[in-house]
């Protein structure tokens, strides 16, 4: 009878076993996530210091792999913050390492895809990895090569260099090489790319393809939204593991002010009648709480009704200006509309939603509605049927604000939100949530109506257009062909019958 | 000299056509001076505006007037379509060329004037027609469909380039068709006393090889199935020109009936106009009775063809002589129908020499 053994598998190693769960299911999809991971820590680390973003992207080819997947060499360039030299390494050698671990909108979760990506090269190509960063202030430039020890879950460094930064250069490159099937993910690479320049207006994004075709997408605007500040956690969102913690590092002595000092809107009246309500004495010290007493803890603070509702001062939405320009952008619609909802929250977590409704111009006639999904400035491109804009879509009752499927429609829904209720570690669909789906309804409607109203009044101004020209059509027929019926030289003068049609508009109808 | 007469008919006529629809034209022309919307009446063609009226014997207009005015956006394309088609038919008499309805809807086009489809250029026409009177072949349009006439009788064209021609009517063995030349012309002497009308080419043929028209000094004209309206006014023309009584033989059925009933009572669709219909002629048979005594080959009636003797049954058109009435119960009764040329079981020349005779005497 074989022996059941336990080993322990370092963070690395679990997600070299299980990298499906964070998209890298298949070459294709494969060179579409790296992309698309790393663009997005560039732009978060551009964004974070409010600096417009300038993203270079370049996919080249390097060799045949298997008869379906080729070898490609990736680089990646940004303008961002830059890092320090002493983080490099474990920032790109170490998984779930980074600084995305605190309450605050990001694009990333975990700051688990930009590793994963690497990781994903090296173990198809065995090659390590390059990464150059600056963070501008030093007069030198950072490069390191890198390979990440799956088994321990720590970077290898191969090589490092100190160059002079004679340019004040800032930024970070990063260049891997991986394998894939760029033929098969260049339509999602692509719309990856359009949607993000529409919720990222104020960003510059290049892309060399492997062909050297050169795709641009070019800003409209150097205002950014403001970024978000770092957040203490709301009562109705902490579970006993993060109470725990918060337990261990607090240098508070009582209750009250463990309460007014490590929560999200919880001030000295509030901690007073919360303890009130969980029997707690307020003078108790934190530390001395048991275990029964954190776990009956954490159940109160999602009982309790009194507590305020989170701000929404750590989430950066785009705003209605930024969306309309990015929307305009992009689609270059006839009519837009856009709109921002206050803030609303799920299970202790802030969300804003945004919602953009835009109507012929560029926008493609398909026979139905184009939905562009994004999440905390993501484009979301896969399992568009199970997202809940897509379901709030498909129930309204669109006829009412004279709208319907054959019409050039597209609908852009931002949610941004500290927690983002994705349904899977894919990031790849909005869960169907009743507080979201609620506000995601609320606001379609909101653009619906302002769609509705401009649709029926451009109704009026063509039946109108079409009416006079008519008119004009037709009247000097009539003074011609009854002057040649008549036998008469001189062709009776319409203009004035032209002017009162003008004039009394709808009255003969 | 009453040849003469009726050539000066036949040109007066044209005149006052012209000036119709030159006073049409100035109409319009002198309401756009003064700077109005120019507007036109005309009676409805509306179904409940169109009556049987006992006197004439036919279908006619009612009282019920509608307006068409250059003011109204859905009347203004129609009412340059009227304005243009007045002129282009004025052009047409006054050149005195001919055209059809299918060139109208073709020659639009060079004005701009395109019109949606056949149908709707000529429903124009027929505004023209109720506006005017007139029916379109006096404009000089005539429909695409032809029917023939064999028989004594000398005409003298009108026609351009044939002005004072004549022709005898036996001298093509086809017959000759009735167009517009024919139409136009006048008549001339003829040693016939009545006429024949048929509903089918092929026994019109057997009639003009059996030498039906010398036998029975007949004029035989074929109308092709429904006769078009130029051949029921030329059989009004023969009728009332030249005194000769008109029998009409068709099929024995529903449909052959309405044939009949046609040239004799006009259609609802001609109710805006006159003289096209010719209330004295007869209907001689096929009859169902006829059927029945003469034994002949037969098929069933099927459901549209009773349910047609139902509706003709109470058309007031068939309210005014009993044999129509007669016939349509027999026709109920046996639900048999034959046509003209069941006759041929008992030989080819038996309907010329035997039923023709009985049925031109006039037996009921």
């Amino acid at each position: 009878m074989a022996q059941t053994t336990f080993e322990e598998i370092s963070a690395s190693d679990f997600f070299y076993r299980n990298r499906d769960i964070a998209g890298f299911s298949n070459p294709s999809r494969a060179i579409f996530v790296a992309i698309r991971e790393i663009v997005e820590n560039a732009l978060d680390a551009a964004e974070s210091h409010k600096i417009p973003p300038d993203i270079y992207v370049r996919l080249s080819f390097e060799g045949e792999a298997t008869k379906d997947t080729q070898i490609y060499k990736l680089r990646i360039e940004d303008n961002g913050s830059g890092i320090q030299p002493r983080f490099i390494p474990s920032a790109f050698g170490q998984v779930l390492y980074g600084s995305k671990y605190k309450l605050k909108q990001t694009r990333g979760t975990f700051g688990l895809g930009g590793k994963m990506a690497l990781l994903y090269g090296q173990i198809t190509t065995h090659q390590a990895a390059q990464v150059t960063s600056s963070t501008g202030n030093q007069n030198k430039i950072y490069s390191f090569k890198l390979m990440i020890d799956i088994q321990h879950n720590r970077p290898i460094i191969l090589d490092r260099k100190v160059l002079i930064n004679k340019d004040n250069w800032r930024g970070t490159i990063i260049e891997f090489t991986l394998e894939g099937d760029y033929l098969r993910a260049m339509p999602k690479i692509l719309d990856y790319f359009k949607q993000t320049a529409m919720v990222n207006p104020y960003a510059n994004l290049t892309f060399v393809d492997p062909k050297g075709r050169l795709y641009k997408w070019t800003r409209v605007t150097t205002e950014m939204p403001d970024p978000p500040r770092e957040t203490l956690p709301h009562p109705y969102g902490v579970d006993v593991e993060m109470l725990q913690r918060l337990i261990h590092i607090t240098t508070d002595t009582t209750m009250t002010d463990f309460l007014k000092h490590h929560f999200h809107r919880v001030g000295g009246i509030t901690a007073q009648k919360f303890l009130e309500f969980s029997g707690l004495n307020p003078t108790k010290n934190p530390k001395k709480l048991s275990h029964e007493e954190i776990v009956k803890l954490t159940q109160n603070l999602k009982k309790f009704k009194d507590f305020l509702p989170p701000d929404a001062s750590c989430l950066s939405p785009l705003g209605e200006e930024l969306l309309r320009a990015g929307i305009q952008k992009e689609l270059q619609p006839e009519y837009l509309v856009v709109h921002q909802r206050k803030p609303s929250t799920y299970a202790g977590h802030p969300f804003i939603v945004e919602v953009g409704i835009a109507y012929g111009g560029g926008v493609p006639k398909t026979g139905g509605f184009v939905l562009y999904r994004f999440a905390n400035r993501i484009p979301l491109l896969y399992d568009e049927a199970s997202d809940v804009s897509y379901r709030v879509i498909n129930s309204m009752n669109w006829r009412r604000y004279k709208v319907s499927p054959d019409m050039p429609i597209a609908i852009v829904v931002h949610i941004c939100s500290t927690k983002v209720p994705y349904k899977t570690v894919g990031k790849e669909f909005i869960a169907d949530r009743a507080e979201v789906r609620r506000e995601v309804a609320n606001e379609l409607r909101e653009v619906s109506r302002q769609l509705g109203h401009f649709l029926t009044r451009r109704e009026h101004v063509d039946k109108e257009k079409k009416r006079l020209t008519i008119f004009a059509k037709y009247l000097p027929r009539i003074a011609q062909f009854s002057a040649t019926l008549a036998g008469k030289e001189k062709i009776p003068d319409i203009e004035k019958l032209l002017k009162s049609v003008q004039k009394y508009g709808a009255e003969d109808e | 000299m009453a040849q003469k007469m009726n050539k000066t008919k036949i040109a007066e006529k044209r005149q006052e056509v012209i000036n119709t629809l030159k006073t049409f034209g100035a109409k319009i022309y002198d309401q756009l001076e003064q700077g109005v919307f120019p507007t036109i009446n005309m009676p409805s063609r509306s179904t409940d505006n169109i009556n049987y009226d006992p006197k004439t014997r036919q279908y006619i207009l009612g009282e019920k007037v509608v307006s068409r005015s250059a003011r109204n956006i859905r009347h203004v394309k129609p009412f340059t379509q009227l304005a243009w088609a007045a002129m282009f038919s004025n052009e047409l008499t006054t050149q005195r060329k001919t055209s059809t309805l299918r060139d109208v809807y073709y020659s639009a086009q060079a004005y701009e004037m395109t019109f949606t489809d056949q149908q709707e250029s000529n429903n124009i026409i027929t505004d023209l027609e109720t506006i005017t009177g007139f029916s379109r072949e006096d404009f000089s349009i005539f429909p695409e469909e032809r029917s023939a006439i064999f028989g004594d009788l000398n005409i003298e064209y009108t026609v351009p380039g044939y002005e004072g021609k004549t022709l005898n009517l036996t001298s093509h063995p086809d017959g000759v068709l009735i167009g517009p030349a024919l139409t136009s012309a006048a008549f001339g002497s003829t040693t016939a006393d009545k006429v024949i009308a048929i509903e089918k080419g092929a026994l019109f043929t057997r009639f003009i090889e059996e030498k039906v028209y010398s036998k029975h000094k007949a004029l035989l004209i074929s109308c092709g199935g429904q006769a078009p309206r130029q051949t029921r006014s030329f059989i009004r023309r023969l009728h009332d020109e030249l005194n000769l009584p008109v029998y009409i033989l068709t099929d024995g059925d529903p449909w052959g009936m309405h044939i009949a009933q046609v040239i004799i009572s006009g259609s609802t669709n001609a109710a805006h106009l006159r003289e096209l219909n010719t209330p004295d002629a007869v209907w001689s048979g096929v009859w169902a009775t006829d059927i029945v005594n003469y034994k002949l080959p037969t098929d069933p009636l099927d459901e549209v063809d009773i349910k047609r003797l139902y509706e003709l049954q109470r058309d007031p058109r068939y309210q005014t002589d009993p044999v129509w009435q007669r016939e349509i119960k027999m026709f109920l009764k046996i639900k048999r129908k034959a046509e003209q040329e069941a006759f041929s079981r008992y030989g080819l020349t038996y309907i010329v020499d035997e039923y023709l005779p009985t049925k031109l005497s006039g037996k009921k």
